[in-house]
């Protein structure tokens, strides 16, 4: 499993179990550079925690994850950051007490050279790298189109602000691979219709490769060049958005749930 | 074992609140001072025989220890929980010092019924009544507690509250009540415990429960904190490690405290479930 | 540049401002009022590191008195006189090599140093095993290591002198010792704090897991915070120790993290800004109330003194404090040179609706 096939991120049959509950079983995924992948299923389908199991949160029981031929598994989420994954979070988890600037600068802390002691003595080599990362943090918030409330308190803001400020968090870590969560969640047609164009833009312009986890199916369909659809924590359909409209296996997994008014 | 029975009797109080809301009480031990000095006050002051002065003193103890939890820690029970922890080191300081204020620093000599100081020789060895009728009555306030707890209704809804407290809420339970329950029975067992450490070293002073406070709750930590029969073992455990420690060699008694503590610590860090506890995961 | 180099003006000049008033005081006002004003320094300097791992790591400790106590002992170990040892250690000797050599006056801030290094290195021990704990446990697993440290200056009777406590210690610590140390702590902590290592900190204690998603991480940022308290907690000790010239396991007991304790909860956890006002308030104020406690006669009526009264007034405070009011005074603001600035109509920058961040407080 490694980048032969120009896969950047790779699962070889990852397994993860909750206190005897198999949340997901033999899961194989490959992921090439440069894709933009979208991954549906039913609620409680086991979506999240392939995400979780990619960035470190949960260690798989078996299975490996690999990310750009290395073998990632079992790697703390920061090691997985700073190697190049970024991802958002379902339940949205900004640091509310903190400006919208500094939720942005924290994530550029990882990339940090100086050290604590630069830092603590204003030392002129952390000055500079601080204005550096100010400025880099600006044009990722003007990127999202919240440059004027760089300075106002994340919890604070309306939630689909906050959207875009943990959107704009995960860019500012440099990733090569993103991780969205249901970047829609909450938001009205019109607002999704520009996180489309926006989430195609930023693969575009940062040159990254996209996964991201959606239940509004008109921007899964929309923009995704391949669906992976996985039920109970196993997968049970892949293909381009047109074959996964159509497949009977994908159909019934949905209908199985109420209330899905996408599909 | 007297001594391991009054931690037990201790470290119940802490794991049952434990259990319930998932927070350290550490007023606990100035309860447990509280109750020996009511006991006291009923006695000396009023003039009350002792049996009903016990009575008494474990009942307005627990109403003590009610009150705390409606006053102080119900307005910070929504509140992250390093708020909830610092009220409790804020209350437990308050009760100390109203202590000091009231009764002063100079402890008062308690006096404890005929039949625990009566002495008994069996051959060649003394023992107090004491040594004997702590460790039964100690026994006979566990196996009541087992019981309320296991066979009782609140028992039950206390047993259900400290496995998920808002789907007991859902089925109508009201949780509030319960919790009033919970620390109202944890403070009559400390009470219990403070009278009956009064019986067994008979000068009381406001400070008397901060020590004792600790090994039971290391005791509490040792047995499974959120276990009441982990926190009954541990009590034994940490009684028998601090007597052994004084035995093995005098020149550590200075050390016996330390002991605990360093118990205390290891098993935070090794298995903080304790020996009965089960272990939790996160979920993201 | 222009407008650091303004700021950084503005603190040097404040820095002199303020010797400039220590030296006033030093020469106009009484032994007892310098004392306390020296304490309530030294109390800044605990408080100060305390908020760090508390309010700004959002890490509860409650051990600081542990590495006071350590601070503390060192200093007394380096400073008391060679004569003096031989007097105190008079059950057994003090262990080499203590007992041969000990500093002199100009070595002063060095030993205070080196008190700050022996906080930081117990802090080094403590935070290893317990940082990997959350709330409560890390709580209780510092409470116990700090009473553990204070259990062993009881019995280890060659390096402590044990319960007797060690008398005699030079009172180097001046007005212009206590102030420039409480300055230094401050500086450090507040340019930790507005840094980017202070982000992470408080990124770490607004989310755990989505600051380590962000690529920080988690254990090496809370024992950095954790050693850097312990720094400076072992300076404030050592600065103690040499203010109230003795130093027993009584006196760094855990009453004394209680008292830093309401003092970051009334400032604000988190508000470098609020501790330092409140470390100083309330060094005052529990001198003040010293009174309560002591017998008054007002005339021929004899009040007596109501000991305890003090602890007493300070929990119900600290209760109603969490009860009622949890930010404190400051929450987790700072006041800047820009809104001093602002507020007295010099600054360019403009009014702001309140203050926000902090370049030096």
């Amino acid at each position: 499993m490694s980048s032969e096939n120009g896969a950047i991120l790779a699962l070889d049959r990852v397994s993860v179990s909750f206190g005897g509950l198999l949340a997901v079983s033999d899961f194989d995924f490959t992921i090439r550079k440069g894709e933009l992948v979208g991954l549906i299923g039913p609620n409680g389908a086991g979506k999240t925690t392939v995400f979780n199991i990619i960035t470190g949160q949960y260690e798989p029981v078996s299975g490996k994850v690999f990310f750009r031929g290395q073998d990632i598994t079992g790697w703390r989420p920061d090691r997985v950051t700073r190697a190049g994954i970024a991802r958002t979070f379902q339940n949205m988890r900004l640091f509310e007490d903190l400006t919208v600037l500094d939720n942005v600068l924290v994530a550029q802390h990882c990339r940090l050279r100086s050290s604590m002691l630069a830092a603590a003595l204003n030392l002129p080599s952390y000055v500079k790298e601080e204005g550096l990362a100010r400025q880099k943090a600006m044009k990722v918030l003007d990127r999202v189109g919240l440059a004027e409330l760089a300075h106002t308190q994340a919890g604070s803001l309306p939630y689909g602000q906050q959207r875009r400020v943990e959107i704009a968090r995960a860019l500012a870590t440099d990733p090569e691979v993103l991780l969205l969560d249901e970047p829609a969640a909450g938001m009205n047609p019109e607002e999704t219709a520009r996180l489309m164009e926006f989430i195609c833009r930023v693969r575009d312009e940062f040159g990254l490769t996209i996964l991201l986890i959606e239940h509004d199916m008109k921007l899964v369909m929309g923009i995704c060049e391949r669906i992976r659809v996985i039920d109970y924590g196993m997968s049970i359909a892949e293909g381009t958005p047109l074959e996964i409209q159509g497949n009977p296996k994908v159909i019934s997994a949905y209908l199985g749930e109420e209330g899905n008014g996408y599909a | 074992m007297s001594l391991g029975s009054l931690y037990a009797l201790l470290a119940i109080g802490y794991t049952m609140v434990y259990g319930i809301l998932r927070f350290i009480n550490f007023a606990h031990s100035d309860i447990f001072m509280v109750g020996a000095y009511s006991a006291f006050f009923f006695i000396v002051i009023f003039n009350i025989p002792w049996p009903l002065a016990a009575a008494l003193a474990v009942c307005f103890t627990a109403l003590v220890g009610m009150t705390i939890d409606r006053v102080a820690y119900r307005p910070v029970r929504d509140a992250p929980r390093i708020s909830a922890l610092i009220t409790a080191v804020g209350v437990s300081s308050f009760i100390e010092n109203l202590g000091l204020v009231t009764v002063g620093a100079r402890p008062k000599a308690f006096e404890s019924p005929q039949f625990m100081s009566r002495v008994f020789h069996i051959g060649s060895v003394t023992i107090t009544g004491v040594a004997i009728w702590v460790p039964i009555i100690t026994f006979g306030l566990l196996a009541v507690m087992i019981y309320i707890v296991y066979r009782t209704k609140i028992g039950m809804a206390m047993r259900s509250v400290s496995t998920d407290i808002e789907a007991t809420r859902l089925m109508g339970v009201d949780v509030d009540k319960v919790i009033s329950y919970t620390f109202a029975l944890g403070s009559a067992l400390a009470a219990a415990g403070g009278i009956l450490w009064a019986c067994k070293y008979p000068k009381i002073t406001p400070l008397m429960g901060v020590y004792p406070g600790w090994k039971a709750f290391t005791a509490a930590v040792v047995g499974g904190i959120g276990s009441i029969p982990g926190a009954m073992i541990g009590g034994f455990i940490i009684g028998l490690i601090e007597v052994m420690t004084v035995a093995v060699s005098p020149n550590l008694s200075g050390y016996r405290d330390g002991v605990v503590f360093l118990v205390l610590v290891v098993f935070l860090l090794v298995r903080p479930t304790g020996i009965l506890g089960e272990t939790l995961k996160e979920k993201v | 540049m222009s407008d650091k180099f303004r700021k950084t003006l503005l603190t040097i000049i404040f820095i002199g401002f303020l010797f400039v008033v220590a030296w006033l005081a030093d020469t106009y006002l009484d032994e007892y009022v310098m004392r306390v004003v020296r304490t309530g320094l030294v109390y800044i300097t605990a408080a100060v590191s305390y908020n760090l791992i508390n309010g700004i790591a959002g890490q509860f400790s409650l051990g600081p008195n542990g590495f006071m106590a350590l601070g503390g002992y060192m200093v007394a170990l380096l400073m008391l006189p060679l004569e003096q040892k031989e007097f105190v250690w008079f059950l057994q000797p003090l262990i080499w090599p203590f007992r041969v050599f000990s500093f002199a006056k100009p070595f002063f801030p060095l030993a205070v140093a080196l008190g700050g290094v022996a906080g930081a290195l117990g802090a080094l021990v403590v935070g290893v095993p317990s940082l990997r704990l959350r709330g409560d446990y890390l709580a209780i697993a510092t409470f116990g290591f700090s009473q553990i440290i204070i259990v062993l200056a009881n019995n280890l009777i060659p390096v402590t002198n044990g319960a007797l406590g060690i008398k005699g210690i030079p009172e180097y610590a001046n007005v212009y010792q206590c102030l420039a140390w409480a300055i230094v702590t401050v500086l450090v902590i507040s340019n930790l704090a507005n840094s980017s290592y202070g982000r992470a900190m408080k990124s770490i204690r607004d989310d755990e897991v989505a600051a380590e998603a962000m690529g920080i991480p988690i254990f090496k940022h809370k024992l950095l915070a954790f050693v850097v308290s312990g720094f400076f907690a072992g300076v404030a000790g050592g600065l103690m120790a040499s203010l109230i010239t003795t130093v027993s396991p009584s006196f760094f007991s855990f009453s004394m993290t209680f008292n830093l304790l309401i003092i970051i909860v009334l400032g604000g956890l988190g508000s470098i800004t609020g501790s330092t006002i409140t470390a100083f308030g309330f060094t005052i104020v529990s001198e003040a109330l010293r009174f309560v406690e002591s017998p008054i006669d007002i005339g021929p009526i004899h009040i007596p003194g109501i000991s305890g009264m003090r602890m007493l007034v300070f929990s119900l405070l600290l209760v109603l404090l969490m009860i009622f009011c949890r930010r404190g005074l400051f929450g987790q603001k700072e006041i800047s040179w820009d809104y001093v600035l602002s507020r007295f109509g010099n600054c360019s920058q403009g009014v702001r609706t309140c203050p926000q961040k902090t370049e030096q407080s």
